[in-house]
């Protein structure tokens, strides 16, 4: 009965047991698929191909030519795959890449040959809704990861310190709140000269942190006074050691559910930004870009629903998962799961 | 009371200065210079790729000479003054582009906005209390889940998607055409109409953009609602006003609901800069001349005393509208009194 549990371990089996978790794990397990395989789910390159009496592997060996680690073997090196006959090769179920353009068939309709449709540079739209997740979900978590750094940092400092450093901190999270921050976003995105996703990453990071700052300063307030503290002072431990290493283990609940919704929220950010045209590069794809050209084209319905479903169901995986946690976290709520 | 508005609103002052202050070094140290866009041409040809020397030494004068025009060449700090001067005086400036003062052109465009988020905020209270209360009372019911499920999922939809896919489909394209694509009015508008129609005219056009505003507001604030009700609801007056034999309609209506809008009052200061952020999406999507729109085109063309002043107008309400709902929780909330309190 009284076996203990590490936290990690309880907040896992509540999460196991509900509802709301599993519909958000049912939603996020294929996103997550597709971010992390998205090169082999829809690639322009064949997976095997025998060329002049050789196999080779273009599909795999491109991932490593692209991050630089390998070169073309000169047999394939600068070839179109395109024109290797069928029966010579084994192509990836969507044998498109999303910035491959198609001069000759714009703006196609979802059909066999395009499931999800073209757009108007005869892009196929099902790669780009696969590699755009792979694009949507690292934009949310490395902005909101430095968001949380930044959040994280100023709110322990505020809460632990209190006084003339809570006053000014605090100045500063009423600033930031009362900036006009998707407009801020925006103005800064718009005027880079570059675009560039790291931009866009680290402008939402570094707009978004007062949320997590400010719940991070109340749980600080709440367990500055707890004994444990005191001992730790009275041991001639840092500030920074107590801060870091004490407290903020235990204040880690409400700091991990807003991490979890500011996930949804940089991603809805992300596609508001891209859907406007700024920010990303022409040459890239995401799901704001493609639904962006929805505008121009309003008869190619296909255009404005596919990608705006999957940024719908990006950003409600997330905040199922950021209510699930609530849940589990809320002590208010322990105990009530078993009854039911 | 008195004494203690008025020390918030000192404390505002500084806040106030401190995002001008932000706002105006990311904007003038942000990379990309206005003079080349405006001055080389105006939009496309500012990059000055495939001039030839002379007429690139003519651009480089006639850059410099922008520059000089509008105090870009100055320090800047001085920049920053000189900003802070028309600040007090209303002026904000003039427009890069044309030359008009900036706030005739904010003057123009403000009521529009303010409609679009009036609008939108009575819509969103409109639709949240009574649902909140309807699911509070009938709390883990089918109709309960449901709303808390559809609550969920309105609050997820992106609004720009929405907006989009109801322009698509309902905008008259290749699909029905039950509303205008955009714009404020229709193409045959004229100032003769009698005012009902005048009137009918614009909700046809406004129906879609405040629906769409609105829906991700009564979505959360009706969940807010729910929860605010159910916890007044387990308070033990509540308990007593049960069991003096008070009917259940007594009970909620006259006992729980005043306590429970409380924090609903706090929350109107939090969706406020959603609002005018979600403003610029729904104007520039709809075509609808208002403040968003008006920053959006700016942004697009380094137009930076007009950023400036959106930027200064999104923060200034928002600090307003903090100071305005603390000042309500008083007048709601009798017990509330931030006399004693120090301002923080």
């Amino acid at each position: 009965m009284t076996a203990r549990v590490s936290p990690a371990r309880d907040l896992w089996n509540r999460l196991r047991h509900s509802g709301t978790a599993l519909s958000a794990m049912f939603l996020l397990v294929p996103l997550v698929f597709c971010a992390l395989f998205a090169d082999l789910i829809a690639n322009d390159r064949p997976y095997t191909m025998t060329h002049q009496g050789e196999r080779y592997f273009p599909a795999f060996r491109g991932m490593l030519v692209d991050v630089g680690i390998s070169q073309w073997p000169s047999g394939v090196a600068g070839m179109d795959f395109s024109r290797v006959p069928p029966e010579a090769a084994v192509w990836p179920p969507i044998p498109y890449r999303p910035s491959g353009v198609d001069l000759m068939d714009p703006l196609a309709p979802p059909s066999g040959s395009h499931w999800l449709g073209t757009d108007n540079l005869g892009r196929d739209i099902m790669a780009g809704m696969v590699h755009g997740a792979r694009i949507s979900l690292t934009i949310g978590i490395v902005a909101v990861g430095l968001a949380t750094v930044i959040g994280v940092i100023l709110g322990a400092v505020a809460g632990y310190f209190g006084g003339t450093t809570d006053l000014l901190i605090n100045r500063l999270f009423e600033m930031m709140m009362a900036i006009p921050t998707f407009f801020l976003i925006i103005t800064v995105s718009a005027f880079v000269k570059e675009p560039s996703l790291f931009y866009i990453m680290a402008v939402i990071g570094l707009t978004g942190w007062v949320g997590i700052a400010r719940f991070t300063r109340n749980e600080f307030i709440k367990t500055r006074a707890v004994e444990y503290v005191t001992a730790a002072e009275a041991l001639g431990a840092s500030p920074a050691r107590i801060m870091f290493l004490h407290i903020l283990p235990n204040a880690m609940n409400p700091i991990i559910v807003s991490v979890v919704f500011g996930i949804a929220g940089a991603i809805l950010v992300e596609s508001g930004l891209s859907f406007l045209g700024i920010g990303v590069p022409a040459d890239v794809v995401t799901w704001g870009s493609i639904l962006n050209e929805a505008r121009g084209n309003t008869f190619a319905w296909w255009l404005a629903v596919f990608p705006g479903c999957a940024i719908f169901m990006t950003v409600l995986a997330y905040n199922l998962l950021g209510e699930a946690m609530r849940d589990a976290l809320d002590p208010k709520l322990r105990g009530r799961m078993k009854s039911g | 009371m008195a004494r203690y508005i008025l020390i918030r609103f000192l404390w505002m002052i500084p806040t106030f200065l401190g995002i001008t202050l932000i706002s105006f070094l990311i904007i003038h140290m942000a990379p990309g210079d206005p003079a080349e866009l405006m001055a080389g041409g105006g939009l496309g040809a500012g990059s000055g790729v495939g001039l030839s020397t002379e007429n690139r030494a003519a651009v480089d004068q006639a850059v410099v000479q922008w520059r000089e025009q509008f105090g870009l060449d100055r320090p800047l700090h001085e920049q920053y003054f000189v900003w802070l001067g028309h600040l007090f005086t209303l002026e904000f400036g003039e427009s890069f582009k044309d030359h008009q003062p900036v706030w005739n052109k904010m003057a123009e465009r403000l009521p529009i906005t303010i409609l679009l988020n009036v609008l939108s905020i009575l819509l969103i209270y409109l639709v949240a209390i009574p649902l909140g209360i309807y699911s509070a009372t009938h709390p883990y019911t089918a109709m309960d889940r449901l709303t808390t499920v559809g609550a969920f999922i309105l609050f997820s939809l992106p609004t720009f998607w929405v907006a989009i896919l109801a322009i698509v489909f309902l905008g008259g394209g290749d699909f029905l055409a039950v509303f205008p694509p955009g714009g404020l009015h229709a193409t045959a508008y004229s100032e003769s109409w009698p005012w009902l129609r005048r009137a009918a005219d614009l909700g046809l056009h406004l129906f879609l953009p405040v629906l769409i505003m609105s829906y991700g507001g009564f979505a959360e604030l009706s969940r807010f609602m729910r929860g605010s009700l159910l916890e007044v609801l387990t308070q033990n007056y509540i308990l007593t006003a049960r069991a003096k034999g008070l009917t259940e309609r007594v009970v909620i209506y006259k006992h729980a609901l005043r306590n429970s809008l409380v924090p609903m009052v706090t929350i109107l200061a939090g969706i406020l800069p959603a609002l005018i952020g979600g403003s610029v999406i729904i104007e520039t999507i709809f075509s609808i001349p208002g403040i968003g729109q008006l920053g959006f085109q700016a942004v697009l063309a380094r137009d930076y005393p007009v950023i400036m002043a959106v930027f200064t107008m999104g923060a200034f309400v928002t600090l307003v509208s903090i100071l305005l709902s603390d000042f309500l929780l008083t007048l709601v909330d009798p017990r509330i009194s931030f006399g004693r309190r120090s301002a923080s």
